[in-house]
């Protein structure tokens, strides 16, 4: 059948055609390249500006009116930790109780500090206290240590941050990217008209999975690059193993992904099962703080979890320098994860 | 092709869905190089049927055999000889219309170029416009040009012109046309009888998951033994309820007989209209009550018409609708099943 000349169409294998619908698809969606390129860069420059270093603060002390009052004052005054100010009786119990103050000194010959065992800067305060009004009554010290102050990179809290990001990232968008497109296309007929042509399966699926490694380097580029340039976050292992480490954090996400949609027809049934799976390792998994807050006793539920496993091991490399063998355990639950779910998916999955 | 030159053929094809019945032992034959219609309501059983021809469901029983071949597994080989236009499909809404058409010709070992696909589909002006762009029209004929770019055997269109605009449907029939002309194969489902007449030399009437009459539409239509169909109501239904309704009006205040146009609803002015009466005017083959009004199947219209005039006139009734036309495949769906084609 030829029709009057017209432009040629260069058609390619149909893994090739399929990635590229799917990488047409999202590039040409701009609020999905907001979210999967923009919105983790601005995350980070966010919360790297809320916990950025600051310079230590002197801890502020309250000094009860009275005759001892002005020389203790003097003897406080003299180093950078704290910040001694006079208050009168009846205003010093208010000042400690509303935060004003960590500590409060009074009594009339010996000293007596008020203050609240719990809190940290308060214990840190007496010991100051108590270190300098000692040595103005006499006490010498037995030594003068040295005095190493550690501030480098890498133990910072955006150090710790950004790696969680990065897990946090490869998960979201593994999983969403996947599902959202197969479900949208399962509600439609498409996926059904595909498997009507003759698109094999494992070419549809497999597509899925190409198209999300290919946008696993911008991806991940853009978020290490910002914090490497711009937030000085270190990267002290070797760029090719966190590399690897993503790759295979993504296609256990892809599996993940892959299940989830694996029966839903509708977005709004596989949201349910999205939140139901993602909502506990954004909970449990060490994106924003350290699993070692949670009790021993979840400790084997929350190590469990993929992203803990790939967030542990995205730290490891980064902030640790750690070589491949240490982390082949985390290495070993993402691959399962990948693959167990990757196979039940292609059991279960409905096509139409 | 099977042995009698069949490019489909299926024997007591079964397919239930819980207690529903959706395909009840179907038989049909579709020879090489036809085009075929499966005419039929909406819930007849079409889709079912077509979506197991096309290895997309499995028969609970029934033989099927398609272009000399079975469906086992998903038969790759078989599906690149057909072309399948499902009911509906959303095709990615960012994608231009010439990327949908490489993706589909990507699965496909041999087929047309792209650039011809979307000419025989009138949409070459459209090929770098993207999918959510196009009217339903468009969208339609991408869907068959989908269909179309393995240059198929057998070509099923699963309703094509289904909520399409009376140009967008005359301009898929245009194009199923040109198919048939290059001796392609289809099978085609609708509701719509002007289809089915128009693209189809044979058709199968299906109803309840069984074809209930089979011919090319000129056979189907002479077969109600006559080619015109006259249709008439008297009055409104209380017409035909007789002395209730007489007695309601009579109640209403203004006397019956006042008013010529209650003139009919008044019981006991004459023998009532029944449907002995109405076989036994000239030419009339069949008689058949829809409503309110009554078909009468008849060979000569400018016989019958003026004898159901007077007949009606000596019974004092007047009709208030009166329209005749050709007998068309509705008119032999509703002698089949009484029902109407759109009503489902």
């Amino acid at each position: 059948m030829t029709a009057e000349p017209a432009p040629a169409y260069k058609v390619r294998g149909p893994l090739i055609e399929l990635t590229r619908a799917r990488v047409y698809e999202l590039t040409r969606e701009p609020e999905a390249v907001f979210w999967v390129f923009v919105f983790p860069i601005v995350l980070a420059a966010i919360l790297g500006l809320a916990f950025r270093s600051k310079p230590p603060e002197p801890l502020p002390v309250a000094i009860v009116a009275g005759p001892h009052a002005e020389a203790r004052l003097a003897a406080l005054s003299g180093g950078p930790d704290l910040k001694p100010t006079i208050v009168s009786e009846a205003d010093a119990p208010l000042a400690l109780a509303r935060g004003r103050v960590v500590l409060v000194i009074s009594g009339a010959g010996t000293p007596s500090y008020q203050y609240d065992p719990t809190q940290p800067e308060s214990r840190t305060a007496r010991l100051a206290v108590d270190a300098a009004l000692q040595r103005a009554a006499g006490r010498g010290d037995a030594f003068t240590p040295a005095r190493v102050e550690v501030t480098e990179a890498g133990a910072r809290y955006v150090d710790f941050l950004v790696p969680g990001l990065l897990g946090m990232n490869l998960m979201g968008t593994g999983m969403w990217g996947i599902a959202f497109s197969l479900v949208v296309a399962r509600n439609g007929n498409l996926l059904k008209r595909l498997v009507a042509a003759p698109a094999r399966r494992s070419h549809l699926l497999g597509a899925q999975l190409t198209s999300r490694l290919i946008f696993l380097i911008p991806e991940a580029g853009a978020l290490l690059l910002f914090a490497y340039f711009a937030l000085g976050v270190p990267m002290r292992g070797s760029v090719l193993l966190l590399a690897g480490v993503s790759l295979l954090g993504a296609l256990a996400f892809s599996g993940l992904g892959l299940l989830t949609a694996a029966r839903p027809r509708t977005i709004e049934g596989v949201s349910g099962v999205m939140n139901l799976v993602m909502v506990p390792m954004w909970v449990f998994s060490g994106i924003f703080f350290s699993t070692e807050r949670f009790p021993a006793a979840l400790q084997p539920f929350v190590q469990a979890l993929p992203l803990t496993a790939l967030n542990n091991a995205l730290r490891a490399v980064m902030l640790e320098g750690s070589g491949l063998v240490p982390l082949l355990p985390e290495l070993a639950i993402l691959a399962g994860y990948g693959a167990v779910s990757f196979f039940i998916a292609l059991k279960v999955f409905r096509w139409q | 092709m099977t042995a009698s030159g069949a490019a489909l053929h299926c024997r007591g094809l079964i397919k239930r869905y819980g207690d529903v019945t959706a395909v009840a032992g179907l038989d049909l034959e579709v020879r090489a190089g036809e085009c075929f219609g499966m005419l039929g309501p909406n819930g007849a059983g079409k889709t079912t049927t077509v979506e197991i021809f096309e290895g997309l469901r499995d028969p609970d029983a029934g033989d099927v055999e398609v272009l000399g071949d079975r469906w086992h597994g998903d038969n790759l080989r078989l599906r690149a000889r057909l072309g399948i236009q499902l009911q509906e499909t959303k095709f990615p809404e960012k994608l231009a219309v010439a990327e949908v058409v490489t993706l589909f010709r990507s699965f496909y070992p041999r087929g047309l170029e792209v650039g011809d696909v979307l000419a025989l589909v009138g949409l070459q002006d459209k090929a770098r416009a993207q999918v959510r762009t196009l009217s339903g029209g468009q969208k339609q004929r991408l869907s068959l040009g989908c269909a179309l770019v393995g240059d198929p055997e057998l070509l099923f269109l699963d309703e094509p012109t289904t909520g399409l605009d009376p140009q967008s449907r005359r301009q898929t029939w245009e194009i199923v046309e040109n198919l048939k002309a290059r001796g392609r194969t289809v099978l085609i489902t609708t509701h719509y009888m002007e289809e089915a007449a128009r693209l189809c030399d044979r058709v199968a009437v299906v109803d309840h998951g069984r074809v209930i009459a089979l011919g090319t539409p000129r056979e189907l239509i002479a077969s109600l033994g006559a080619e015109h169909v006259i249709e008439f109501a008297v009055g409104t239904e209380q017409g035909q309820t007789g002395a209730g309704a007489g007695s309601d009006r009579g109640q209403t205040g203004a006397g019956p007989g006042s008013d010529p146009g209650l003139a009919p609803l008044r019981p006991g002015s004459g023998p009532p209209i029944d449907d002995g009466m109405l076989a036994g005017l000239p030419t009339v083959e069949k008689v058949a009550r829809d409503g309110g009004s009554w078909r009468l199947t008849v060979r000569e219209v400018h016989r019958a018409v003026p004898a159901l005039l007077s007949a009606l006139s000596e019974r004092g009734l007047e009709p208030t609708e009166l329209t005749t036309h050709h007998a068309t495949l509705e008119d032999v769906f509703m002698a089949l099943t009484g029902r109407r084609l759109r009503d489902g």
